[in-house]
């Protein structure tokens, strides 16, 4: 069912999308601060559609930011961007687009359409391509189910304009618009994967929208109701695409390690076991969460490239990407970005399991482990027992 | 000789200092005009200690006066914000998301120019002086005194802000000025918001600086003025009149620095307990830990350089409340009615103090007033506060080791000797003015905050400038050579691009110079490239 999102939803959404956004996506206070100005500035909400209320032969079209996050929240759109290249694109495809759709719905890309679609009075489609963040274009769902990506318009604050053909090669597409945002100052925004309401539906993560909107209302109302934010998003994600969610671990963050690497800010983090009560008396509840309960000394290790890839708990593999391995602060529930994490924070690692679109052959060998450089098999996260 | 004065919400606490010890101690009550208590605080040393007031090299001060200012949203200039950066940006303007009352009191006057530099130094769009221009004149129709100016990625290159103020100047004589990239750090909105608040304070800095210089002269006391800012370390009164928003966090960073050099500890928690409140923060080679995230203030974002500290509502006014077997401290509290309430000054209220000389772990007031209060509500409530302080000390540890623990301020006679997750327990002499000892011993510092492109094997030249220019920094703020050191360096790779692109924070810290003149605000190396 099509439903409205209102400035009031914005902050739910935000914290949403920085779960989902798996450590990366970007800051969501900026997403946040840029659709609010968007919705103030247009009708005040906008609408969404459910996949299933799209036509066979509607025209959608993802938008999104792309550039490091250090420079967008630096040199801040000027806000038409993606509405500029959406147009572009739809000039090139000759003919109108029927909706916008967020192309990741991790971290501040579920938000930045909206700024498109206020301006044209476009829907949103509550969808997108990779039900988390990732740091590639061609890594989506569209494109391991063989949609081509291009052609693509890429638009600056200048007004300046790209169209990038290449065909169904989606990596070579990556290729070229990474060295056209560079170019346009490392923050640029896209309009790419134009595809039909029939492909949406074939291909896309359904109501990633409206669930991020629902995990971060989840967390807000159980720090209102000064409850535990984890179990709040332990019993929202069953009705979801996602199914379950659960601690694997909690703890302090003890080292965090960054490096660049092909353009991607690559390191690990290491999560000591929170021995809070433990060193005073032996009911020790944060303890008990850890699942290295019965090998005490066990650390926590995050693997990231922009996201959190992998989660070892004592040198085991305890998730894996595509499942979606996310760090909370250990009292509000609140994401930590992989750029955010710092030493000292008390935080617990949260993980969730990756939708069924996710875990098919194509989409591993897409963005599996070994899309990664992790010398793994994908195992789903196991759900409580 | 140096004194060190520290002005608090309710107390103002002076210290006199000569090399490593010091001489004299007080505290008086803070006045509303802060410049009463000033001179008799300082009268309360020269009654202790008499001196030659020739023989102070410094009086350094810390005080929360220009936080509170705009918490009240009170004495705040007419203030512009101008923002170079068009075409980018234009999305969210300046004064974004700040509260209404605020917006009204500066004036709420925004611009938008074209101008900002890309994150590799190319220019966004050249400035366009006829803006500027333009805007001059509706300044000075608007009678606005005071501007802040913010260009896109000034840390990497500050030349608009700079022209920028210039042409401003040059139209409009003695307008305040104030840049971001002397300011703040990368984020735009959040630099833009501390230059802002920074320019609304103009004024009023001027004339806090001006009145307590004049206080000291008329006291007798002509040795530089310096104010201590939020990382522990000193300016010149000049620098303040032009930064007053760096001294935002001044207070519990000077406690924590005053704890320090009292036990000898550089490594440690420092418990800071008040009357009504306890502020908890650690201490990495003598400095504050600094808050990572943004950090907001009276309802706008910053990301200025905070220590990162915990407070909770527990102090030694903190009312005590019991049901059954279970006990509460605080976080009410009696405040400054302490001497009138407390059971043990013949008072109606049990408070936390109550607790402490029933347990006899002080002698305050009367004891036998509370010799029959019930033994295990003593031991409840005097553990409930432990416990607080250790589940405090434990989020902000950073290893699982014990770690030493050193209690300041008033309050802390509150704690036992021996607290759990602490390796040891220290209470040194002259905890009660510990903020005044954390103002007098502050050091120099210089900062470097901005984007390298580290070429191949360039890595550690491109830190050797980092770390040159925080230093230089530091010279020319008034450190003394040969004192200066690298005290913090951090790396942050950028995603996405190429060049290895990497932001790089540098600090360096140094003694101040042995010196009569505070450095001029022009010689000033903070973001000056």
């Amino acid at each position: 069912m099509a439903w409205d999102l209102q400035l009031t939803d914005l902050p739910d959404l935000a914290r949403g999308s920085a779960l989902l956004g798996a450590g990366g996506g970007g800051d969501p206070y900026l997403g946040e601060s840029l659709a609010a100005d968007a919705l103030k500035s247009g009708a005040g909400s906008v609408r969404f559609l459910d996949p299933d209320e799209l036509g066979e032969d509607s025209l959608v079209v993802t938008t999104a930011m792309l550039g490091a996050p250090t420079v967008l929240v630096e040199k801040l759109p000027n806000g038409t961007e993606a509405a500029l290249a959406l147009r572009a694109l739809e000039q090139r495809l000759g003919r109108p687009v029927t909706a916008t759709m967020p192309a990741e719905c991790g971290g501040m890309n579920s938000m930045v359409p909206l700024l498109a679609a206020a301006q044209l009075a476009l829907p949103v489609v509550d969808a997108d391509g990779m039900g988390r963040a990732f740091p590639e274009l061609s890594m989506t769902t569209f494109g391991a189910c063989g949609l081509p990506g291009s052609p693509m318009a890429m638009a600056d604050e200048h007004g300046s304009v790209a169209v990038v053909e290449t065909g169904s090669d989606n990596r070579r597409l990556e290729s070229l618009a990474r060295a056209l945002a560079v170019s346009m100052g490392a923050s640029a925004s896209i309009a790419i994967y134009p595809m039909s309401g029939r492909d949406v539906r074939r291909t896309a993560v359904p109501r990633t929208v409206s669930t991020a909107v629902r995990l971060g209302r989840a967390v807000r109302e159980a720090q209102e109701r000064h409850s535990d934010p984890f179990s709040a998003l332990q019993e929202a994600l069953p009705h979801t695409v996602y199914r379950h969610g659960r601690v694997v671990f909690s703890g302090k963050v003890v080292d965090v390690e960054r490096r660049t690497a092909d353009g991607f800010a690559r390191g690990r983090a290491v999560v000591a076991p929170d021995r809070a009560v433990a060193d005073r008396t032996a009911t020790d509840s944060t303890a008990a969460d850890n699942a290295s309960a019965d090998g005490a000394e066990a650390m926590c290790e995050l693997v990231f490239q922009n996201e959190n890839l992998v989660a070892r708990v004592g040198g085991r593999t305890v998730a894996v990407v595509p499942d979606l391995v996310t760090v909370l602060h250990a009292d509000s529930g609140e994401p930590i970005t992989t750029e955010g994490l710092s030493f000292g924070q008390r935080v617990r690692v949260f993980v969730i399991s990756a939708p069924d679109r996710l875990c098919t052959p194509e989409a591993l060998a897409t963005f599996g482990p070994r899309a990664f450089g992790v010398d793994e098999d994908y195992r789903p996260a196991a759900p409580l027992p | 000789m140096r004194i060190g004065i520290d002005v608090g919400g309710t107390n103002t606490d002076a210290v006199l200092m000569d090399g490593d010890s010091v001489l004299a101690d007080a505290k008086v009550t803070t006045t509303p005009d802060v410049t009463d208590g000033i001179v008799r605080a300082v009268q309360r040393l020269r009654e202790q200690r008499d001196f030659d007031p020739a023989a102070l090299t410094g009086v350094m001060l810390g005080t929360t006066h220009f936080i509170n200012a705009i918490v009240e949203a009170r004495d705040l200039a007419p203030t512009a914000a101008i923002r170079l950066g068009l075409p980018a940006t234009q999305s969210l303007p300046p004064l974004v998301g700040w509260p209404d009352n605020l917006v009204s009191a500066i004036g709420g006057h925004t611009y938008l120019c074209h101008g900002g530099h890309e994150y590799d130094g190319r220019v966004i769009s050249e400035l366009d002086p006829g803006e500027l221009h333009r805007i001059a004149d509706e300044l000075a129709v608007n009678e606005v005194r005071s501007v802040a100016i913010t260009s896109v990625f000034s840390l990497v290159n500050s030349e608009f802000e700079l022209r920028a103020a210039e042409i401003l100047a040059e139209r409009l004589p003695g307008l305040r000025v104030s840049l971001s990239h002397e300011v703040g750090r990368t984020g735009l909105l959040e630099r833009e918001n501390a230059t802002v608040i920074n320019a609304a304070l103009g004024e009023l800095a001027e004339r806090i600086c001006d009145g307590m210089v004049a206080t000291l002269r008329t006291i007798g006391l002509h040795a530089p003025l310096y104010l201590s800012q939020n990382d522990g370390t000193l300016m010149g009164v000049d620098y303040a009149r032009q930064y007053p928003v760096m001294t935002f966090a001044s207070g519990p960073t000077n406690s924590m620095r005053g704890a320090a050099y009292l036990s000898g500890v550089d490594d440690c928690a420092v418990v800071d307990v008040g009357g009504t409140t306890t502020d908890v923060g650690m201490l990495h080679r003598g400095f504050p830990r600094e808050a990572s995230a943004e950090v907001s203030v009276g309802g706008i974002r910053t990301n200025f350089r905070m220590p990162d500290v915990l407070s909770f509502g527990v102090g030694g006014g903190s009312l005590v409340r019991h049901e059954g077997a279970d006990v509460k401290v605080g976080p009410e509290s009696v405040g400054y009615r302490l001497q009138d309430e407390a059971l043990v000054f013949g008072g109606e209220t049990l408070t936390a103090t109550d607790l402490v000389v029933a347990a006899g772990l002080t002698r305050i007031g009367d004891p036998e007033r509370v010799a029959s209060l019930d033994r295990d509500l003593v031991s409840a409530g005097l553990d409930y506060v432990t416990d607080r302080i250790t589940g405090t000390i434990d989020r902000m540890r950073t290893s699982r080791a014990l770690v030493p623990v050193v209690l300041v301020g008033g309050g802390s006679v509150l704690l036992p000797e021996e607290l759990p997750l602490a390796s040891s327990v220290l209470r040194p002499e002259q905890f009660a003015v510990a903020n005044a000892v954390g103002a007098a011993i502050a050091q120099i510092s210089g900062d470097v905050d901005r984007i390298f492109a580290i070429q191949s094997g360039q890595r550690d030249a491109a830190l050797d400038t980092a770390k040159q220019e925080a230093t230089d920094r530091a010279l020319i703020a008034g450190a003394s050579p040969g004192t200066v050191e690298i005290v913090e360096v951090e790396e942050i790779p950028l995603a996405y691009l190429p060049g290895n692109a990497t932001r790089i924070r540098v600090k360096a810290v140094g003694d101040l110079a042995q010196s009569t003149s505070a450095p001029s605000p022009v010689a000033h190396g903070r973001g000056v490239r």
